[in-house]
């Protein structure tokens, strides 16, 4: 049997496709292998590198990696820290050690610190092959956010809302006045004055929907420019 | 849990999604989008949408009213409309929003139930309506109540067969309920001192208190359910009231 590529390069691919036939391709991210032949495991683009087959997924959830900056939130206080949603299908524990650089006394009430419902930035520090996340406090910027909104964007579209080098989120800042900080889980906080977040948020969801088309850059300048 | 940041926006008159404070979403208003049901109709407000059925069914009058049908309101909140909501049985949201549509058929006497006798103490229609959630994106109790009405003026009476029973599989009649009046709900929800309509999720969950309100076309109230841990005074009561008769022009347009 001739080993063989079964779909075309940059090509739109279904979970369950088959991309290629043989033992000579190797299945990269996003694909795994049934038999002898190489399947797609999600909706997304295949490209051949060589002999690795990969996949990259247009949509999904998030899904948590070491060192990434993500916006949390308390959903429980335990013994030792805190169980905080990551908008994700797993939640992460933030321990009293990674908490704050504060000494926090034995039997202390936790709720002090981060009480049910608060937010914060935070970032990933361990995950594990069972999917148990650790997030820490520790780090340059990291905080609790305080008052201001929050709204979820898909966490694949995160990059195009942040643009090069922070190029897209800076220009949505300069020209609505918000504080803005996007949490690589998709999770957006804004605050400022109400009628800049509307703006600000409007942009943002446009962004969302827009990603996949060019001149994205272009196109929101010219809209903020119109909506002041 | 009043979030100050949501104070700070009602404050400025500005809504998070960039509406004033008595201001609705767009109102849709869609008939017949069932075909098994006697009446239906399919409500969207902004991005909330309601759907509502009324099926008819012959029942025995209650002992205690032999002239009269009788109307019955469900409602179920499907877990697809929103991650809160779990299959089963109906939870207490759901039991209210069924409970506050019925309230505002029944008590503003929208169906005249007489006139749905057939035989006295023998026969009558019983009206069933249910209403269903599609996707909360806040306010469904108005959405319900506004699907619910719609779908009352959509329904025609099946056919009966000469024994007397429904014949579901021919044509419906076109003889419309006996609808006397179109009660519509309007839901005033208050945070300090602001008062606001059509909420979205968030709104809904930091509202310090909420009031229901069932106004007729002639601005008559006719029913009231007050919701939310905040105490109301009298005061209170009386501009809401004075916000829900104006408001509810926006719904009725929509009808």
């Amino acid at each position: 049997m001739k080993d063989e590529i079964l779909m075309e390069n940059k090509s739109i691919v279904v979970p369950g496709e088959v991309l290629a036939k043989g033992m000579s391709f190797l299945p990269g991210p996003g694909t795994y292998r049934r038999d002898d032949v190489i399947v797609a495991k999600k909706v997304g683009l295949a490209t051949v590198d060589g002999k690795v087959i990969k996949l990259i997924a247009l949509n999904g959830t998030y899904l948590p990696r070491v060192k990434d900056k993500i916006i949390a939130r308390v959903i429980d206080v335990l013994m030792t820290g805190w169980r905080v949603d990551i908008n994700c299908p797993y939640s992460a524990v933030l321990t009293m050690k990674d908490a704050t650089n504060e000494f926090i006394p034995r039997g202390a009430d936790l709720t002090k610190y981060y009480d049910l419902g608060d937010h914060m930035l935070c970032q990933v520090v361990n995950v594990t092959s069972q999917n148990l996340v650790d997030v820490s406090m520790k780090g340059p910027g990291l905080r609790k956010l305080k008052g201001g909104r929050f709204i979820k964007v898909s966490p694949y579209k995160v990059p195009r809302v942040i643009g090069k080098d922070g190029s897209m989120v800076s220009m949505i800042k300069k020209a609505t006045g918000c504080d803005i900080i996007v949490g690589q889980n998709g999770v957006i906080w804004i605050n400022g004055d109400p009628k800049a977040e509307v703006v600000a948020v409007k942009a943002i969801k446009k962004i969302d929907k827009e990603a996949h088309l060019s001149g994205l850059t272009d196109r929101i300048a010219k809209w903020l420019e119109e909506a002041k | 849990m009043a979030d100050e940041h949501i104070v700070k926006a009602l404050a400025a008159d500005v809504r998070y999604d960039g509406r004033k404070k008595l201001e609705y979403r767009d109102v849709k208003v869609e008939y017949g989008v069932s075909k098994s049901a006697e009446g239906s109709a399919r409500v969207s407000i902004g991005e909330t949408v309601v759907m509502a059925g009324v099926k008819m069914e012959l029942t025995t009058p209650y002992a205690d009213r032999p002239n009269e049908g009788n109307i019955m309101v469900n409602a179920e909140l499907l877990p697809l409309s929103s991650p809160r909501y779990e299959p089963g049985p109906p939870g207490e949201k759901a039991t209210e929003i069924a409970r506050v549509v019925d309230r505002g058929i029944r008590e503003s006497k929208a169906i005249d139930t007489t006139k749905l006798c057939i035989a006295p103490g023998e026969k009558a229609w019983g009206v069933l309506i249910d209403v269903v959630s599609i996707n909360d994106a806040g306010n469904l109790q108005d959405a319900a109540a506004l699907a619910a009405i719609a779908a009352l003026k959509n329904a025609r009476l099946p056919q009966l067969s000469e024994h007397g029973q429904i014949d579901y599989d021919a044509t419906k009649t076109d003889k419309p309920l006996p609808l006397e009046r179109e009660p519509v709900e309007v839901t005033v929800y208050k945070i300090g001192e602001h008062y606001f309509i059509d909420p979205l999720c968030t709104e809904e969950d930091s509202a310090d208190a909420r009031l229901t309100i069932a106004v007729t076309e002639k601005d008559t109230i006719c029913a009231l359910q007050k919701g939310g841990v905040g105490p109301l005074t009298v005061e209170d009561i009386d501009h809401m009231i004075g916000i829900a008769q104006k408001h509810s022009k926006q719904l009725r347009k929509a009808l």
